[in-house]
Order: C-alpha cells, then structure tokens, then sequence
C-alpha cells in the first residue's frame, strides 16, 4: 500500500491520469471500430518523429535554463539546412546527411547566440525565450519571402519570388529512416525501425554526453549554481553549452520529424512547435530544472499516444472530433501543474 | 517620572531545537521605563529568546517552548508577531525591512496608514479607504520628532544612508500609540559615531517617558552606558545579571565568553617560529553580504591549525570566502609563495586550497544528487580524478565504479550513516552532511583546509568526530588547516593560535591558553596588541 | 516624470530608460512616408484604434504595480466579455442595454476567472510570467469546449444564424451587429471631418481617473508595496494572497470590458480568434510605450497604443512601396510585436542583473556606506 502510495506521489495525478486515459483509449479502440494495429502504428510513428525534439529539452532543463520555449530556433536551423539541400539538390540518404551537416552549422551559430542572451538574463529565461522563439519565427517568414533560392520545388508556382510555404521531400529523402529495416506485420502495421534505430543513437549521445566530466559539470550548475561555481565551474560556460545541445537537437528533430510527415513547413509552422514538446517531456515526469532520457521516452509515448488515439476513438463514440481541444487542454494543464509544483519543492526547502 | 512597575517577566524559559538546548531556565524582568542590555555571543540565545518573545512562526513551527511570559502582569502567549504587536511589543530586527520605492513616511506607517473613508467602504470593505496623508505626515513627524534625528520624511528609502534607513526602522515601532516595549537587536551596527550617539540618547528619552527597551547589542560600552541593568546570556543560559553601574566591560566581556577549559589533552605540538609562512594575507577585503572583511593580514605557518573567531557579521566568514573566490575580494594572498588570484574560484582550488563552506545545503552540496557524486565531484572536475579517458583523452566518461569506492572509503572513515552511496545527499541529518562537505574536501588532498563553521548545528558525537578528523589530517599529512568558527571553545580545544575578527579587521591573535576574558575583549572590540603572537 | 537634466548624463540615461518608445518614433517616421498615408487618414485611424484599444491596454497597469508583471491572464477576461456578447447576440439585446447586459454576465465571470487565475498564480511565484501564459492557452482549450461544443447543444442558442450548420457550436465569425459602434456612436461628435468617439473616450477618462485614485487607497498602497518587496510586505502583515489574487480579478474584469468595447467598434467577432490577439498586443502595445515588466504608467498606455497602432496601420503599405510585398510588411508587424515584447523583457531582466550586481559592489569598501550585520 505503501509503495503505491509512493508511486502516486512521485509520479503525481496527472501523470498517472494521463497514462490511465491512455489505457482505456487502447481498450475502447476496438468496440468502436478503430483498428488497434494502425493506431499502434501510428502511435510508434508519430513517438519516432517528436522524440528528438523533446531529447532537445533535456541539456537546457538540466543546466538551469530551464524549459526550452525558444526550440523554434533550432528548427529554424534545421529548415534553413533542409531547403538549403533542396536548393543544391541531393536527394536519399546524401541529402538528409547534407541536411544535417548544414542545420548543424546553423543550430551552433544561432545556439551560441541564444546562449549568451540567455546567460545575461538568468532568472527570467523561460519568458524570454519565448518571445525570442516568437520573433525568429516572424523574422524568418521575412526571409523565406526575400531568401533567392530557385529549385522549381520550393518557389512559389508563378514565378514569384520567395519560398512556398509547404515544401514536399517526396523526391528527395521521404521516409528514408522509417522504411530503412522496416517491419511490417500484417497489412497495417508498420514498425519504423530506422527512425527509433537513430532516435537510440542520439539518445545513446545525449547520455554519453551526461556522463562526461563536462555533461557532470552541467548537471551540478542546473542542481545547484553556487555549489557548482564554489568548485570552479565556469557557470555561463556550461549554460552556453547546454543552449547550443538544445538548439542543435532541435534542428536534428526537426528533420527527423519532416522525413516521416513528408513536408517542410515554413514561415508560421514551427511558431507553436516548443509547446508539444515541453508538455511532453513534463508528462514524462521532468521537472523545471531536472530531466532524464526516460522522461523524454515515456512522455512522448503518452503525449503522442493521446494524440493519436484520442481523434479515432473519440470521434467515433461522440461523433465529433475534439482532438484538438483535448490536445491544447491535456498540453497547456500539464505545463501549468509543473509550474506550479515547482514553487512548492523549493519551499520545503 | 519613570514608574517603577514591572512591565515584562520571563519565567522559566527553556527551549529545544531538535535535541539540542538553546535556552534553559532563563529568568528576566524589566520595569516600565528600564532599559535592559542583553548581551552574549552568538547561539548563547539571545535571537532565540526575542523570537519567543515576539511569538515568530518558527518557534511553534519546532515544538514550542516551556517556561511562562508575564506581560503587564497577565500571563501572554503571542500565536503570531502580529499579537505581540498588538500587545505593544515593536522590535526593530537587524536586517532592514523597508519598502525602497517609498518615502520615509510611508514606511513608518506601513500597513497603519490612516485612512479617510468613503462609500465604497460599504460595497468593498475598508481596504478601499483612500490615504490620509496629511494625517500620516503628522503621526510620521511625531514619531521623527521623538528621535530627535534629522529624517526627511518624504525622502525616498532607496535613496536614504543606510543610518538613516536604521532611524526610520525605529520610527516605525515608535509611531504605534500603544508602544510599551521596544526590543532592538544590534541597532548601532550600522551608524557612524554621531548617529550612535544620536540613537542612544532618544533611546534614554524614550525611557523617560515610560517606554520599556531591551538592548541587544556586542558594544559594551554604549550597553554599559544606556541600559540601567545587563543581563549575560552564555549557552542559554544567564549566567549575571548586574546594575551595568556596578560592572566594568571587562568584567562583562569574561561573563560572555567565560569558561575555563582543561587544555591537557591538547598534545605537545608547537609549531616552531622558523616554520615556513604557507599562506599571506595583506590588506584583505572582501565584500560578502553580512560578514564584510575590511582590513586582515595575516600570516599562516605550514602545518599549523589556526583558528579565526569572533562574533557574528564581523567578517571572520568573509576570509576564507574571500580567498577562495566566492566574493568579490581585494588585497593581496600568497600561497606557497605565489600570488594567488582572487575572484577565481578554480585557480584556487588548483593551487591545492579547499574549503568547507559554512553554507552545508547551499553552497557545499548538492541535495538533489547521491553522496558519491558529492564527496568525488570537486576532485573530478579540478584534478580529472574518476574519470575514464577515450581516444585520447578526446571525450571522458564517470568512472561511476571508482565513485562509489572512493565514497564507502570516507562513509567508513567518518562513519557516515547513510543507507547507501547512492543515497541522495538530502535525506541525511545536518551532521551526516557536514561529513559529506568535508570528504569532499579531503578527496583533494588539499595543502591548506579552510573549514567554516565545522560543527554548526551537528550533535555532540558528530562534533567530536568532525574535529578529531581534522586533527588527524593535520598530523597525518601535515595539511595546514584554518578553521572559522563562532564556538570559541572549539577552536581553543585544537588550534595552534587564534585570531579574532571585530569589524572586519583582526582585533588581535591569543594562543589558546589565554584567558577568556582576553579573548572577549578582543571580540567586543577592546583592541589589545598581541604582537608575539602574530 | 523626474525632471529630465540637460546635461550629457542626463540626455544618455533619458535615451537608455525610453529606449523602446524612441526606436519606434524613428521607425515610424521612416515608414509614414514609405506608406503613402495621408495625414488625415492616419490620425482617424489613431483616434479610432485609441478608442477600441486603450481600455484593454490600462487593464494591465494594476497587476503590474502588484509586482505580478505583465498579466497574460487578461486573455480570461477577453473571454468571458466574449461569452457576454454571444449571449447578448442571441437574445437580440440590442444597443446600450446590450453592451451592459453583456458586461453584467461577463462580470461574474469575469470575477472568477480572475480568481482561478489569481489562485494558480499565486502558486507559481517568481514564474507568473510564463503560468498567465501557458493559463491563457489552456482557458482557450475549455473555451473551445465551450463555445465550440457547448453552445448549441447542452447550452441553448435560439438564433440558428449564430450556430454552425452541423448544430452545435458557435461560427467563426459573429456579427454583432446589435450592439456595432452602439457605444461609441452614443453622443456622434465629428471635429474637422475626424469622428471622434466621445463616450468612449470619456468612459476611458473615467477609467483612467480611477486608476490614479485606485493608488491612493490602502488596496493600492498595498500593492505597491508587495510590487516591491513581498516580504517585506508580508511581515508587515499585509496579506500577500489575497492582495495579489484582488490584483488580478480587477485587472480580469477589466479587460473583460476592454474586449467588449475593443468589439464593439469592430462590430464583429472572430470567435476563436479574438481573444488570443488580444493579450499579445495590448501587451506589446504597453512596452512599446515604454512601460517595463515592473514600472507602468498611464502615460505609456496611450503612447504605447499610438505608436504601435501607427506602425500597425503603416508597415503592410510601407512594406509594398520598399520591397514591393505587402505580406512581407505584414511579417514584419507579426516580427515586430513579437520582437518587441522580447527585446523588453531583456532589457528588464538584463537591468535586474545589472542592479542586483550594483548592490553588491556599492558595498566595497571606499564608498563608506556600511551594511548591516546579520545572521
């Protein structure tokens, strides 16, 4: 009784509400026609195509910066290699490497930047980087207007200037981690082996990254700033490094997420994108200024697991579909409960 | 005509905090219209004794207290400041507690600002009543006028000298109708000369006129000047209380600090004249919040255990944070002959100093992670210690295993109690943790130990293991120790030679075998010269 | 406003402390020319969007003197004006006794909206920046619930104009046709061919004269002094909660009413949308004028919404004429709003760094000034 008793409190209601709901989606697919091995399908692939961008939240929560609001940035950097390799014109597995390679340039440059804004406003992080997320956005719908780029694929059809706002990578590396050892098991399921094969890896990482002398370093200065700078940590140094991990997971995600989804988004697509993954990785039991890989994993399992299911079954029971409506409610709750939980920690204290 | 009846009675006072004893027995009475100096060193209990008094959340909080309070002859037991406000209780606490963006006026009348009404009282309640300011401008003027001091009343605090801001503070105690007793804790500490004199002098005046004060403070001669009797707190317990025209302030400097103590199990080390000067100390300054250092030189011999004590917020913390960098720092330090620079922290503790901070949970640990990581963490990432090195040294990764061996080596040499290494640092008792601070010191293998505070708020046994460990280290492997301490009888129990801080500077340096009173003196700001012992 | 010294001194703090409103002048007298707008035209707009907008702008004056910085959560008051107005609409109350009966439902609502709000941010102290922010997206989440599945179905709507053709919901877009310009219409006042709404602008006097009579009350006193010091406040015996939860609920209910005279005079409200918008650029409208997350006056209220307005109503044109784009003069409004609100909660965190450092160094030695001994 006890150890659930435990369980409950670690995991918090919300938690544990969350994954119940979960449950009795699964159970109730059946009985209203919705079939359990395409939703499981597409739960593992909608699972894959987040999970790095959630990953992305990990290094700035563990140094103290806490939660990533300013991801946008990132993805920023993973579009700009995206359609800078469209532009040059790789395609297959040449193009999604030459994608990276240029995202990364980027997501290091504007991470950099990021970082130092963020080390000179310590305290008030969370609020800025949104806004900063907010205007990279905006500004970059300035660029793709202007940028002069010509590849037929990306321009706007008549000729005019500036990039469209959806660009398909059917020809040029459309699901090439998904399909890469694929299992299929029957006609519906599809388990995407060589997207979780290279979500491991940069979980793997990330992990490795953790377990350095540096990855410890960080660790101590989100734990506990004095304590770190007591023992000669470089504090600005290490929230730098975490900012720039972050931003360059981001774009990494970013063209994960857009090998599966089949499109390229820009100007106000990735205006709302740090949202999902902060609730995620806050469902997966993170805390403003703590996060491990197991929190990415199980969140994101039951954050997408909810937006898959929850259309499906719930519209064909209510007939009406109130996936969206759920989605923003389940998300914006659980960042509100771990903002305010934190407050409560620190008091006892 | 100062009326002669007994204001205030304290019967009986005793007081626990987690098994430890603050306060036992204490008796004190005070008339209408007396001035009362409490005097004692830090943790003798006097904040303690104000506290339950005041009726503060905390004492409730950690179990109450026994003993009885007599306040204008009926028996009081305040369940908040707020009671005791209401009583006719003010106290005027050492840290400020001023709004900065509001004038004098408006801080002196915080929360009683008279008000005008009108209707919407009736929809609203009374919060809405609109400020009468040229009523709260009379009662501030009142108040002002009793202190006799220049305040402007429409000035704004965040623009106030800090002297001015320590009148105000008094004002705002003052300006109550129902004032009776006025506790002040420290209340010169902050002003020049003349404002003292100022303060002091209203305090006199307020006297007259019927108000009951209780002086806490460590300047003996303005105690011994303005209260009409003192009384000495010493381990909770009042060891005189004395008419101060009947005593001197030696006398009373000994009543403070005041034990004996057998010296026979000290052991026979001396530390010869001609030792090497392991760490120089010229002209130290160090801005630390609280425990300012000004002016400190001192010269530490190689092998010695030396001891820095005083009263509290006289600076002797501020040293070796200073030194070690955590505070912005000025002068000049020599270690081993080179200077040292100050503001960096790793340059520090790459030249082989460490520091067990006096801030356990805040700045000597980190809570939220297991004991192995604590203890192994400063020798990880000063010294690349417990560390496993790939392609070349290119990336590293915790040697997690040596870890946790290096750990159970110091759980088994200072007998920490913990369930496992794994543990999480928070889970252990205040003495557990000191442990923690110090193997993480001793897995450095430091030259030169700073310890501040070793034994604060730990339990007997612990205390005695904690300091037995520091004396072996220094005669194991000859590792200089400096030790910080407000318990003077701990440092006169294992340090070579003592030096105590008053203002920020070193008011003399004793050996240990010197009289109490000598070293009260020093404390309390009588400067004696000691020059063979520096 | 302290006396501005001529001197070099005091021309480099004047241009750092409005650092903000400035840039936007300069902006704008670049881009007023670029847009091709005649004079006349832009100041009808400007007396216009004063009109619609300043209300809802004043409403986050009073969380800010609290100390609760920029109140996010006045979206929750947008709202339930909204829901206000939906009624109204669908009981055909047309008029003034529309625009008050609207206003008497929504209070209510309003309140506890506010109140909720409070509660939750009282929780999240230190962060109530970002928890009003995330609440305004999850109050948007169950008014989706209720308006877009609610109403229609378990709540009764009569007018089958307002409900979406599958039978439940409200549509996209409400005409409001009952209660259009009703208030700023009510005493038609045109000066020099300019329409000037005169009962709207007296409401927002009023308003405006009761914030400054709000601060000399002992609630207002109150809340300044928690704005500056909560614990010092605090063992004053003010009570912290409830001033702080008081704060919010007015500065709700105000914007409640902000929202339904903001949409009044656009006659028609974006159902889903409306209120969103709200909240970003009444925010990004008070920075703009130079208010800071802590320090906010009634003078940056109407510089502000003039000068965001202004370059609201010019960049799409003057956007067109330099690039020839209009969308992109219409991303670069999205960017500067945003950019905007980003650049002064910067400057205000950076100058908070900057003072909590000062603090410490003015208690070097040379500077005579001691400190307090303490432990």
């Amino acid at each position: 009784m006890n150890r659930i008793k435990t369980f409950i409190q670690d995991a918090g209601w919300p938690r544990i509400i969350i994954g119940l709901f979960l449950i009795a989606l699964f159970i109730a697919a059946p009985s209203v026609k919705v079939r359990v091995d395409t939703s499981l399908s597409d739960t593992f692939t909608r699972f894959g195509m987040n999970a790095v961008m959630v990953l992305a939240m990990v290094p700035m929560i563990q140094a103290g910066c806490g939660l990533n609001f300013g991801l946008p940035l990132g993805i920023i950097a993973g579009l700009l290699g995206a359609v800078l390799t469209i532009e040059i014109g790789f395609t297959g597995a040449l193009g999604f490497l030459t994608a990276i390679i240029i995202a990364s340039g980027f997501a290091l440059i504007f991470g950099y930047g990021y970082g130092v804004l963020l080390n000179r406003v310590k305290g008030d992080e969370m609020m800025i980087a949104t806004y900063v997320g907010f205007s990279s956005v905006a500004f970059m719908c300035m660029v793709w207007l202007l940028v002069p780029l010509k590849s037929p694929n990306m321009i706007w059809g008549y000729g005019g200037s500036g990039l469209r706002t959806t660009i398909t990578v059917e020809d040029y590396w459309l699901k090439i981690l998904n399909d890469f050892l694929a299992v299929k098991i029957g006609e519906k399921f599809v388990f995407p082996t060589g997207m979780f094969l290279f979500c491991a890896l940069l979980c793997l990482i990330i992990w490795a990254f953790f377990k350095t002398k540096t990855g410890t370093a960080l660790t101590a200065v989100g734990s506990n700033p004095d304590f770190a700078r007591a023992s000669g940590i470089k504090i600005n140094k290490m929230r730098t490094i975490s900012v720039v991990l972050s931003t360059w997971l981001g774009a990494i995600g970013i063209l994960v997420y857009q090998q599966s989804f089949g499109f390229i988004q820009l100007y106000m697509g990735p205006f709302y994108m740090a949202f999902p993954a902060v609730a995620a990785i806050l469902i997966g039991g993170a805390s403003v200024n703590k996060a491990s890989i197991s929190n990415v994993l199980i969140g994101t399992f039951l954050f997408q697991g909810i937006l898959t299911m929850t259309p499906s079954v719930i519209n064909s029971v209510i007939q009406t579909d109130m996936s969206e409506v759920i989605r923003i409610i389940v998300s914006n709750g659980m960042i509100i409960y771990a903002l305010t939980r934190v407050v409560k920690a620190r008091a006892v204290k | 005509m100062v009326e002669q009846e007994e204001l205030l009675r304290l019967e009986g006072i005793s007081k626990d905090f987690f098994s430890n004893t603050v306060l036992q027995n204490v008796n004190l009475s005070l008339k209408k219209g007396e001035i009362l100096g409490l005097v004692g060193e830090n943790g003798a209990g006097k904040t303690t004794l104000m506290k339950i008094l005041f009726g503060m959340p905390v004492i409730h909080e950690t179990g109450g207290y026994k003993g009885k309070i007599f306040f204008e002859g009926k028996e009081v037991k305040f369940p908040t400041p707020f009671d005791a406000l209401d009583a006719g209780i003010g106290m005027v606490h050492q840290e400020f507690s001023l709004i900065p963006g509001f004038t004098t006026t408006e801080n002196i009348l915080l929360n009683r600002e008279s008000t005008r009404y009108n209707l919407l009282v009736e929809v609203f309640g009374e919060r809405i009543e609109t400020l009468n300011r040229k009523e709260m401008r009379n009662r501030a003027d009142y108040a002002i006028g009793k202190l006799q001091f220049a305040l402007d009343p429409e000035m704004l605090v965040s623009e106030m000298p800090v002297g001015h801001k320590q009148f105000t503070e008094i004002a705002r105690e003052i300006v109550r109708e129902n004032i009776k007793l006025l506790v002040l804790d420290e209340p010169t500490a902050v002003l020049g000369e003349t404002e003292a004199v100022i303060l002091l002098d209203s305090v006199k005046r307020l006297a007259a006129e019927g108000i009951s004060v209780i002086f806490i403070s460590h300047r003996l001669s303005e105690v011994l000047d303005t209260a009409h009797k003192v009384i000495v707190l010493r381990d909770g317990a009042v060891v005189k209380e004395v008419e101060s025209k009947k005593t001197s302030i030696p006398q009373v400097a000994e009543w403070m600090v005041g034990r004996e103590i057998s010296l026979e199990n000290r052991g026979d080390k001396k530390i010869s004249r001609e030792a090497p000067t392991v760490l120089k100390v010229s002209n130290l300054w160090v801005d630390m919040p609280g425990e300012i250092v000004r002016d400190v030189s001192l010269s530490i011999k190689e092998g010695e255990i030396f001891g820095i004590g005083g009263l509290a917020g006289q600076g002797k913390l501020g040293i070796p944070n200073g030194i070690m960098g955590l505070f912005p720092a000025g002068g000049r330090v020599d270690f081993l002959g080179s200077r040292i620079p100050l503001g960096n922290p790793r340059a520090v503790l790459e030249t082989g100093m460490a520091f067990v901070s006096e801030d356990r949970r805040g700045v000597g640990l980190l809570l939220a992670e297991p004991l192995d990581w604590n203890i192994a963490f400063s020798a990880m990432q000063i010294q690349n210690k417990y560390l496993k090195s790939f392609l070349g040294g290119i990336f590293t990764q915790r040697n997690d295993r040596e870890i946790a061996r290096l750990a159970r080596e110091y759980i088994e040499m200072l007998d920490i109690k913990c369930v496992s290494e794994r543990q999480k640092a928070v889970e252990l008792s205040g003495g557990n943790q000191q442990k923690i601070c110090l193997a993480k010191a001793f897995a450095l293998k430091p030259k030169l130990l700073f310890v501040s505070e070793p034994t604060r708020g730990i339990d007997v046994g612990a205390k005695k293991l904690v300091l037995d460990t520091l004396h072996r280290y220094n005669e194991e492997y000859g590792t200089t120790i400096i030790i910080v301490s407000s318990e003077l009888e701990e440092l006169r129990s294992i340090c070579d030679r003592i030096a105590i801080v008053d203002q920020g500077r070193i008011s003399g340096i004793l050996p240990p075998q010197a009289k109490a009173a000598e070293f009260g003196l020093l404390m309390v700001g009588q400067v004696k010269k000691a020059a063979e012992y520096e | 406003m302290k006396k501005i010294k001529f001197t070099k001194e005091g021309l480099i703090h004047f241009l750092s402390s409005n650092a903000v409103p400035i840039m936007f002048i300069v902006l704008s007298l670049f881009a007023i020319p670029l847009s091709g707008f005649s004079i006349n035209y832009l100041v009808q707009e400007l007396l216009t969007r004063l009109g619609r907008n300043s209300f809802l702008v004043l409403s986050l004056l009073i969380p800010i003197i609290a100390g609760m910085g920029l109140n996010f959560g006045m979206v929750l008051g947008a709202m339930a004006g909204q829901i206000g107005l939906l009624f109204v609409t669908d009981w055909g109350v047309a008029g003034i006794p529309g625009l008050s009966l609207a206003a008497i439902i929504a209070t209510p609502l309003a309140a506890l909206l506010g109140y909720l709000c409070g509660k939750i941010l009282n929780k999240a102290k230190g962060r109530e920046m970002v928890t009003g922010f995330i609440l305004a997206f999850f109050m948007d989440g169950i008014y989706q619930l209720l308006v877009l599945y609610g109403m229609g179905s378990v709540i009764p709507i009569k007018s089958s104009g307002l409900v979406l053709s599958r039978g439940y919901g409200i549509r996209n877009a409400v005409n409001l046709v009952g209660v259009r310009q009703s208030l700023d219409d009510l005493i038609p006042l045109s000066i020099a061919g300019l329409k000037i709404p005169l009962v709207t602008f007296m409401v927002i006097a009023f308003f405006c004269l009761f914030i400054v009579w709000f601060r000399k009350t002992k609630l207002g006193q109150d809340m300044r002094a928690l704005g500056q010091d909560m614990a010092v406040g605090d063992s004053a015996g003010i009570p912290v909660e409830r001033t702080r939860i008081i704060a919010i609920i007015i500065s709700t209910i105000l914007a409640c009413y902000g929202q339904i005279i903001f949409l009044q005079n656009i006659g028609t409200m974006n159902t889903y949308g409306s209120h969103n918008q709200t909240g970003m650029f009444s925010i990004a409208a008070l920075l703009i004028g130079g208010a800071s997350v802590s320090r906010a006056s009634i003078s940056n209220v109407f510089l502000g919404v003039i000068l965001f307005h202004l370059m609201f109503v010019v960049s799409p044109m003057a956007g067109k004429t330099l690039i020839g784009s209009a969308m992109l003069g219409e991303y670069f409004r999205v960017f500067i709003s945003y950019g905007i609100i980003a650049i002064a909660l910067v400057l205000h965190a950076w100058k908070r760094q900057k003072e909590r450092e000062r603090e410490r160094l003015s208690l070097r030695l040379g500077n005579g000034t001691a400190v307090k001994a303490g432990e």
